[in-house]
């Protein structure tokens, strides 16, 4: 768990980021959503002592990090940032070991470990251990520098606009990545972005940022439903509010009975992608199939009803 | 009709057109085979007569080299394979040296010591055409560091073979060395130890200050000026500067004369030399720091390496290339500026240098100039290598 307790950092004499306070529940992921100037990434940058507050905590686990020394700090979260800031004289095995040898750990253990990470990654390690950083594309690239947050089992990963220079296709590649990585370790991810629509599809909980301040932090259904002020309202896009509705649930969550005819939807798809489908192909019900078999239909009716705050 | 001027437009051999650079060599050739081939002179400081190139050697050689420079001059003109220009290259230059040697003995009369030979304004117009043509051809062929290295190596052997085999010793060249060989190689290891002894110690020093400039951004402004400052000074006027000054410390700080300081002499010499050399290597060295990724360095300060973990590992390597680019330039600089030394008697090949303009014997002058421009190629040839070794990773090929 990260406490961020009544925080403020002050440049010169701009408050950057103004008292902020923020619990992130553990094995959950936080998305911090702001425009550029936001202090949305000096509030993250906190968190790791890249940034001294001016004034206020932040605990982890119930210690302050005041206590703790920066680098020792640092070793114990991930960190990946946009561009993804690969040591480009360093073989993508070095990159990822980099934490690990920190740590000490011995040859066969940290071996083990990049292997490990490579091939979760998608990357063969036989053929990927050895390249240098700039012989990969930037999706391996970014994906490496996840793997090399990942590398000595941190709890926390924090990550700055990590996907900020990636191609759309690429970029809802590496974000499925992250949520089945996150599923599987259980790490607490802090990630700063300034897309709303990312933010939806991979926040348990939202941080909306603004001029220093936190204006709103809660899941993406309530602050879609209830923006707490014009600003966030204006971050979700008024015109956009049900389609992001739409596609926080899957057409599995609002099954109907009936098997109407044409070609079915799968049941793991989200609404807002039933929804496209409906208007595409001038339908009123879908048949939903799983696993092979169809199991119950969604309709018109009912995304009309979804799209609006229940 | 155009379909058929197309037709024999493409049916031209590529090879048959004009290489651009290569009418350039093939003027200059001409040029050099036209000038005196090498100068005959009765004794050491009179003036020369020249010899054309069918006068400085027998019928044979004569024929043969001009035949080889015949097939050279078309090697050049037409737009060859690159490997091609490059072997036709040396075998010419590799012909004219061999040959230049012969032509000292043929023109030396039998038994007379007097008598000098050297080579003429032709010969030198020749080896600098076919040197462009073999310069050229290393450039565009874009060879790995380690091969061009090699080709260094084959070069010295090759120079070495022919100056142990004796061939060259009728040439006025040769014969000034040997009545102070002695002399020669003494000079030789003042020279060295003058030019990469300063830059080594300006290595030493002038890292860290680098590295201090780049941390500490109010030292940087006054460091870099100041060395610029000193940049400015002309060479001469610095190592006549630095006299006063050091015979001051060495009459008045205990053990400094006897450490080798005096005000004339290697000391100054080393000084200036260092003071040169400190600019490149410092701005160089905040250069490179500034250069290295700003993302690499943030992404390693969150990993939580320590501000040395961060230097050793990160930084350092990463600007290394440009800290090498700038030693490169300081040594290259050095070797040459070392003559200068001479002028204050801090030794070195500037020596035979100064001593042969004195006597007006050019061919001492050349002894002292021909080692320090070697010197000073390769020195440039292997650095060049060894920065691209270095670079791996952080210029795209």
């Amino acid at each position: 768990m990260i406490e961020i307790d009544d925080i403020t950092k002050v440049y010169n004499t701009t408050a950057v980021v103004d008292r902020v306070t923020l619990t992130i529940e553990p094995h959950s992921i936080c998305v911090i959503v702001g425009t550029s100037g936001s202090g949305k990434t000096t509030l993250m940058r906190m968190i790791n002592k890249l940034v001294e507050p001016t004034s206020g905590h932040i605990r982890i686990d119930g210690q302050d990090i005041a206590g703790i020394p920066a680098y020792e700090l640092r070793r114990r979260i991930g960190y990946a940032i946009q561009g993804h800031g690969l040591f480009p004289h360093r073989t993508v095995g070095q990159n990822v070991a980099t934490v690990p040898k920190l740590l000490g750990w011995d040859k066969r253990k940290t071996a083990d470990r990049v292997d490990e990470l490579l091939s979760l990654f998608q990357l063969d390690p036989a053929e990927f251990r050895d390249r240098l950083p700039h012989e990969l594309s930037g999706g391996q690239q970014q994906r490496v520098g996840v793997a090399r947050a990942l590398a000595a089992g941190p709890n926390i990963l924090l990550m700055d606009e990590p996907y900020g220079a990636l191609d759309p296709v690429i970029r809802a590649k590496a974000q499925e990545d992250l949520l089945s990585i996150q599923r599987r370790f259980g790490t607490t991810v802090v990630l700063v972005t300034h897309d709303m629509e990312e933010a939806i599809h991979l926040g348990d909980v939202i941080a909306v940022m603004d001029k220093g301040k936190l204006l709103q932090c809660d899941k993406p259904a309530e602050i879609i439903a209830n923006p707490a002020t014009p600003f966030v309202a204006e971050l979700i896009g008024t015109s956009e509010r049900p389609f992001r509705l739409l596609s926080l649930a899957t057409v599995a969550d609002h099954l109907e009975p009936g098997t109407p005819d044409g070609e079915p939807i799968d049941a793991t798809a989200s609404l807002r992608d039933a929804y496209a489908e409906l208007l595409w192909s001038g339908r009123s019900a879908l048949p939903v199939r799983r696993d092979g078999q169809l199991v119950g239909q969604v309709t018109l009716d009912a995304l009309a009803r979804l799209a609006r705050p229940q | 009709m155009s379909l058929a001027a197309a037709q024999s437009a493409t049916s031209r051999p590529t090879w048959l057109a004009l290489d651009k650079l290569g009418v350039l060599i093939a003027l200059i050739a001409l040029a050099g085979a036209a000038l005196p081939f090498a100068l005959f002179r009765a004794n050491r400081i009179v003036l020369g007569e020249p010899r054309s190139l069918l006068d400085a050697l027998p019928s044979f050689p004569a024929a043969l080299l001009i035949g080889i420079l015949l097939v050279g001059f078309a090697v050049a003109l037409l737009r060859l394979p690159i490997i091609a220009k490059l072997v036709a290259g040396f075998a010419v230059l590799a012909t004219l040296f061999v040959v230049i040697g012969w032509s000292a003995g043929y023109l030396t009369p039998e038994g007379d010591t007097f008598a000098r030979v050297s080579p003429g304004a032709g010969f030198w117009l020749l080896v600098f055409a076919f040197a462009l043509l073999v310069t050229d051809a290393l450039t565009r062929l874009r060879l790995a560091p380690l091969a061009r290295i090699a080709i260094l190596l084959a070069v010295i052997a090759a120079a070495t073979l022919l100056l142990w085999s004796g061939s060259w010793n009728d040439l006025s060249l040769l014969k000034e060395y040997s009545t102070r060989a002695p002399a020669f190689w003494a000079e030789a290891r003042t020279h060295l130890a003058l030019a990469f002894g300063s830059v080594a110690i300006a290595a030493v020093v002038g890292m860290p200050l680098g590295i201090l400039c780049y941390k500490v951004r109010p030292v940087r402004a006054a460091v870099l000026n100041v060395l610029n400052i000193v940049q400015t000074i002309p060479s001469i006027a610095l190592f006549g500067l630095l006299i006063a000054p050091l015979a001051w410390v060495a009459a008045n700080v205990p053990g400094a004369s006897a450490a080798g300081i005096s005000g004339i002499g290697a000391a100054p010499a080393m000084v200036a030399l260092f003071a040169y050399s400190l600019l490149p290597i410092v701005s160089n060295t905040v250069v490179g720091l500034l250069g290295v990724p700003p993302a690499a360095v943030d992404a390693a300060k969150g990993m939580g390496m320590t501000g040395r973990q961060r230097m050793v590992g990160i930084e350092l390597p990463l600007a290394f290339p440009v800290i090498l680019t700038g030693i490169r330039i300081v040594l290259v600089q050095n070797i040459g500026l070392a003559t200068i030394a001479a002028l204050i008697g801090g030794g070195g090949f500037g020596v035979f240098v100064f001593q042969g303009i004195g006597q007006t014997a050019m061919d001492l002058v050349l002894l002292g100039a021909i080692p320090t421009v070697a010197l000073a190629f390769a020195a440039a040839v292997v650095l060049d290598a060894l920065v691209e070794m270095t670079s791996r990773g952080v210029r795209r090929p």
